[in-house]
């Protein structure tokens, strides 16, 4: 079985993780992320036994990298910026940005585990059903299931 | 669509499309050199023959393309013959750079970059072995590299081993020519080793 080089990888499939991490962790810890992600992934690379859905591959060390990184957040003494306060009569989801970061991105950090990794594997890197299940190590049925009950959560809670 | 879809879709439109900034590639390129993760490290480097791909391993220089090679074969042959963990972080290069640009611009007649022969095997590598023998500016027969090579007999093997050469320039094929005078062929092309040799004689 042969891999193809590493750099082709990154060339391939560099800027969807990129673009996963910076919508799950902001861009400011994003390149850690990244940087994390990739040694990671570089260290077990020749020893991985089937080339399929390198992609899959790459983005489900990414998401433990973004895992880390929430508990390592959730750590740190420093108040984490909260979702938006509601204001009656609001627009859902708030159109103004924290940090210069989109709001919506603050709401779907603050999901569980499972959902908020599902909905940015959806909407930030663009990735099927299919996809999402790889990178969980679920079913299909389980990774349709996490975004369904991620966006309603946040449509709920919202209208609440 | 709801409002939540339209605010996920305008949100993911605003993320960066061309991956992290090219300072982050730099520091995982350092960091991942420094923890020996890169096996095969390639670079670009210019030179009057066009540029070339130059790739090296921990031991020494593995590969270098002409431009005609597609370069994600270059890099797919080095991936299947070495290793898969193949990296663009050019600072392992910088040695073999500097010697290259000092023999293109006449002031270097040996490199000193150490080689390693991982792309050659059997008495291809023993033809391009006594190849790496040839002085700069010296000719010799094919027939007498193949007498170096131990077969005095096997030279169009050996006319098929310096064909095979991965290492152009550094391992200097160029300098075998046809018995008789004849420049015989060239991996790069003719108009290359008559180049070469030219640059040698100046």
């Amino acid at each position: 079985m042969s891999l193809p080089p590493f750099q082709a990888l990154l060339d391939a499939h560099g800027a969807a993780v990129h673009r996963f991490l910076v919508a799950s962790v902001g861009p400011s810890e994003a390149d850690d992320c990244f940087q994390e992600a990739c040694i990671a992934a570089l260290r077990s690379y020749p020893r991985l036994t089937h080339a399929d859905n390198l992609r899959g591959w790459l983005l489900r060390i990414a998401q433990r990298k973004v895992i880390d990184a929430h508990r390592a957040r959730a750590r740190r003494p420093v108040p984490v910026p909260a979702a938006p306060e509601r204001e009656a009569g609001a627009t859902f989801p708030p159109a103004e940005s924290i940090d210069g970061q989109p709001a919506v991105w603050a709401l779907v950090r603050a999901l569980p585990e499972k959902q908020r990794v599902a909905v940015f594997l959806r909407s930030a890197a663009d990735l099927s059903y299919a996809e999402v299940a790889e990178v969980l190590g679920s079913s299909q049925e389980a990774a349709r299931r996490n975004v369904h009950e991620g966006l309603k959560r946040l449509r709920e809670e919202w209208s609440a | 669509m709801t409002e939540l879809d339209r605010a996920l879709r305008e949100a993911a439109g605003g993320l960066p499309a061309t991956g992290p900034p090219s300072e982050a590639l730099e520091r995982l390129y350092a960091r991942a050199e420094k923890e020996n993760l890169v096996d095969v490290a390639y670079a670009q480097v210019d030179s009057p023959l066009g540029p070339l791909t130059v790739a090296a391993t921990h031991r020494g220089l593995v590969r270098i393309a002409y431009p005609e090679r597609q370069l994600d074969q270059v890099l797919a042959g080095l991936a299947e013959a070495v290793s898969p963990r193949v990296l663009e972080a050019p600072a392992r290069l910088d040695p073999i750079r500097r010697e290259l640009g000092e023999y293109f611009e006449g002031r270097r007649r040996r490199f000193e970059t150490p080689i390693d022969w991982a792309l050659t095997r059997g008495f291809f590598r023993r033809v391009l072995q006594a190849t790496a023998q040839i002085d700069y500016g010296q000719v010799r027969t094919y027939s007498e590299v193949a007498a170096g090579a131990g077969n005095v007999k096997a030279v169009r093997a050996t006319g098929n081993g310096l064909g095979s050469n991965p290492m152009p320039v550094v391992v200097p094929c160029h300098r075998v020519v046809r018995t008789g005078g004849g420049l015989g062929g060239y991996t790069g092309g003719i108009e290359r080793k008559e180049f070469l040799l030219a640059l040698e004689r100046r």
